[in-house]
């Protein structure tokens, strides 16, 4: 019996774990209201854990707890109703509405709807991340913080800030009509992106949270892909680039923590798994009618992530992507990286032009792997004293520990001689 | 739920608009209440004169104190406004969007509080 208790406590923490953040969207579906849902979930669990070991697990837990929770709810909103008139309303009617709804056919897309609605466009950018990390993904507040250097307090702000925006001016819980769907879903992948970039160019702060943000950046777009009513190729190719970034994350720092430039990153140690992973869904992504940013930059990874090393990698190729990714979201930072790509396959001197063109147009003065990417050229080509002005530029810019070292250590390999 | 659409635009920029220009935007922002009003949205909408012609009251101590212009110097001035009824915020923001000066200004969608109903101002914001 003792045993059979402990089985039972094992599956409502299983349950918790892997099936709360879907009992929740439905709840904020069926209860309009966030703090509402998130009330009637912790009660909803408090009740299975002290009826199930006596009445023994119900055959669809899920529909269960989604049931239990709107009761509880029902009886918070009653308890408040002595108060308020409008609460009686709301029980009244939450009190007749069925049981319809509550394992409706459309019980999966709440999650989708959920991920909407944290990333609505009318909520501030910082907000739609909390919220998504917390609502989505289940993080705490205090594990939300940590991973963005702030306090628990701000993000619990920003949070409840967001919650009386969606109340207040009526956010929906929809998933967007399918004019719109392509637009928000573009918001929806680059907050996901955020996340992403967040834990993967951290070089400060507890990296263990860091490393979380990526797992939980690749986890959201897998839901995400498996959510969406029709594929999108973008989707997949966030998904692509992600992977294929995250299957280096164990080579690009050493084991002091010194920044490893991917030329000389131990590619055995690449992970295969993923770069195998995200090659597939390149491909996938690269045959949609509309190849999109995040579809052409994955196809960049995928190449690197492919080669054997820096010499056999497939430059040409690189360019020509880089070339596409400038003709449908031209930035100055593209053509930074196209120029890198350009002195791998023609050399140098040529990839230096294109860099020192950049500057001339006012371009990127302020962004420091600019300087730092002029520097190295300007290393390799043997101009030791316009390097070390780079360098010392590039410098002045950086505010991320490793890559400081890793300027100052360039810096002393020059020697003292400028030319 | 109401929500009321307030318009800014920049003054110069309206007033350095071709005659044409101009003239074809009020034919369209007529348009455009007409098609709201078929479609159930529409509430009110009025244009607004230039704020050159904007008084700006205070009644502090029971004093009135009468100024001139508006009630803050700002890049873009507001130039009108649009009350609709629509059934949240992504409605209203798919009515709103196709305000014929929101592709020369700006429209801010805010939902109205409705004091009957006694609803909350919410001050954290």
């Amino acid at each position: 019996m003792t045993e059979e208790r402990d089985t039972i406590s094992e599956k409502v923490e299983e349950i918790y774990r892997t099936e709360s953040r879907r009992i929740l969207a439905t709840l904020i579906r069926l209860l309009g209201d966030f703090d509402l849902a998130e009330e009637a979930l912790q009660n909803a669990f408090a009740a299975a854990v002290s009826s199930w070991p006596r009445d023994g697990l119900p055959e669809n837990p899920r529909a269960w707890l989604v049931s239990v929770g709107r009761f509880k709810a029902v009886d918070v909103l009653r308890r408040r109703a002595r108060f308020d008139a409008v609460q009686s309303e709301l029980a009244k009617m939450l009190e007749t509405t069925t049981e319809q709804g509550v394992e409706a056919p459309s019980l999966e897309d709440d999650r989708l709807r959920l991920i909407f609605v944290c990333c609505h466009p009318a909520l501030p950018p910082d907000a739609q991340i909390a919220l998504t990390l917390r609502e989505v993904c289940g993080l705490t507040t205090e594990e939300i913080a940590r991973a963005y250097l702030t306090t628990a307090t701000t993000v619990a702000q920003r949070i409840v800030r967001a919650k009386s925006k969606i109340r207040d001016a009526k956010i929906p819980y929809e998933v967007p009509f399918s004019s719109e769907l392509a637009e928000r879903l573009e918001m929806v992948l680059h907050v996901i992106y955020l996340i992403f970039n967040e834990g993967y160019s951290a070089s400060s702060g507890d990296k263990l949270t860091r490393g979380e943000l990526t797992q939980e950046a690749i986890r959201l777009t897998r839901l995400l892909i498996e959510l969406l009513p029709q594929p999108d190729s973008e989707a997949t190719g966030l998904l692509a680039l992600m992977l294929l970034h995250e299957s280096r994350s164990a080579t690009r720092m050493s084991a002091q923590g010194e920044v490893v430039l991917l030329e000389q990153q131990d590619r055995s140690q690449w992970n295969r798994e993923q770069i195998a992973e995200g090659v597939g869904l390149v491909r996938k992504a690269l045959a949609a009618r509309n190849v999109g940013p995040y579809t052409l930059q994955a196809a960049i990874a995928a190449l690197h992530a492919e080669a054997p090393n820096s010499n056999a990698t497939a430059w040409n190729e690189i360019v020509g992507f880089y070339d596409l990714l400038q003709k449908i979201e031209p930035s100055a930072v593209v053509e930074l990286n196209r120029a890198v790509a350009v002195a791998m396959r023609d050399g140098d001197a040529e990839g230096l032009r294109l860099i020192d063109e950049l500057f001339a147009k006012g371009e990127l003065k302020s962004y420091s792997f600019a300087h730092a990417g002029r520097a190295e050229l300007c290393r390799r080509l043997g101009k030791n004293g316009e390097a070390r002005k780079s360098y010392e530029r590039a410098l002045e810019l950086m505010e991320q520990e490793p890559e400081r070292r890793f300027i100052q250590q360039r810096l002393q390999g020059l020697g003292d001689k400028g030319s | 739920m109401k929500y009321l659409c307030v318009v800014y635009t920049e003054e110069a920029k309206l007033a350095a608009l071709p005659d044409k220009e101009f003239e074809q935007l009020d034919a369209d922002s007529l348009a455009y209440d007409k098609e709201m009003r078929e479609a159930g949205y529409f509430l009110a909408a009025q244009a607004l004169q230039s704020v050159q012609t904007a008084t700006t009251l205070r009644v502090r101590k029971n004093k009135l104190s009468a100024t001139d212009g508006p009630f803050a110097e700002t890049k873009e001035q507001l130039c009108g406004f649009v009350l609709i009824q629509a059934k949240d915020l992504n409605e209203a923001i798919r009515v709103a969007s196709k305000i014929p000066s929101a592709r020369v200004g700006s429209v801010e969608v805010r939902p109205v509080r409705e004091l009957e109903r006694k609803e909350r101002w919410d001050k954290r914001g």
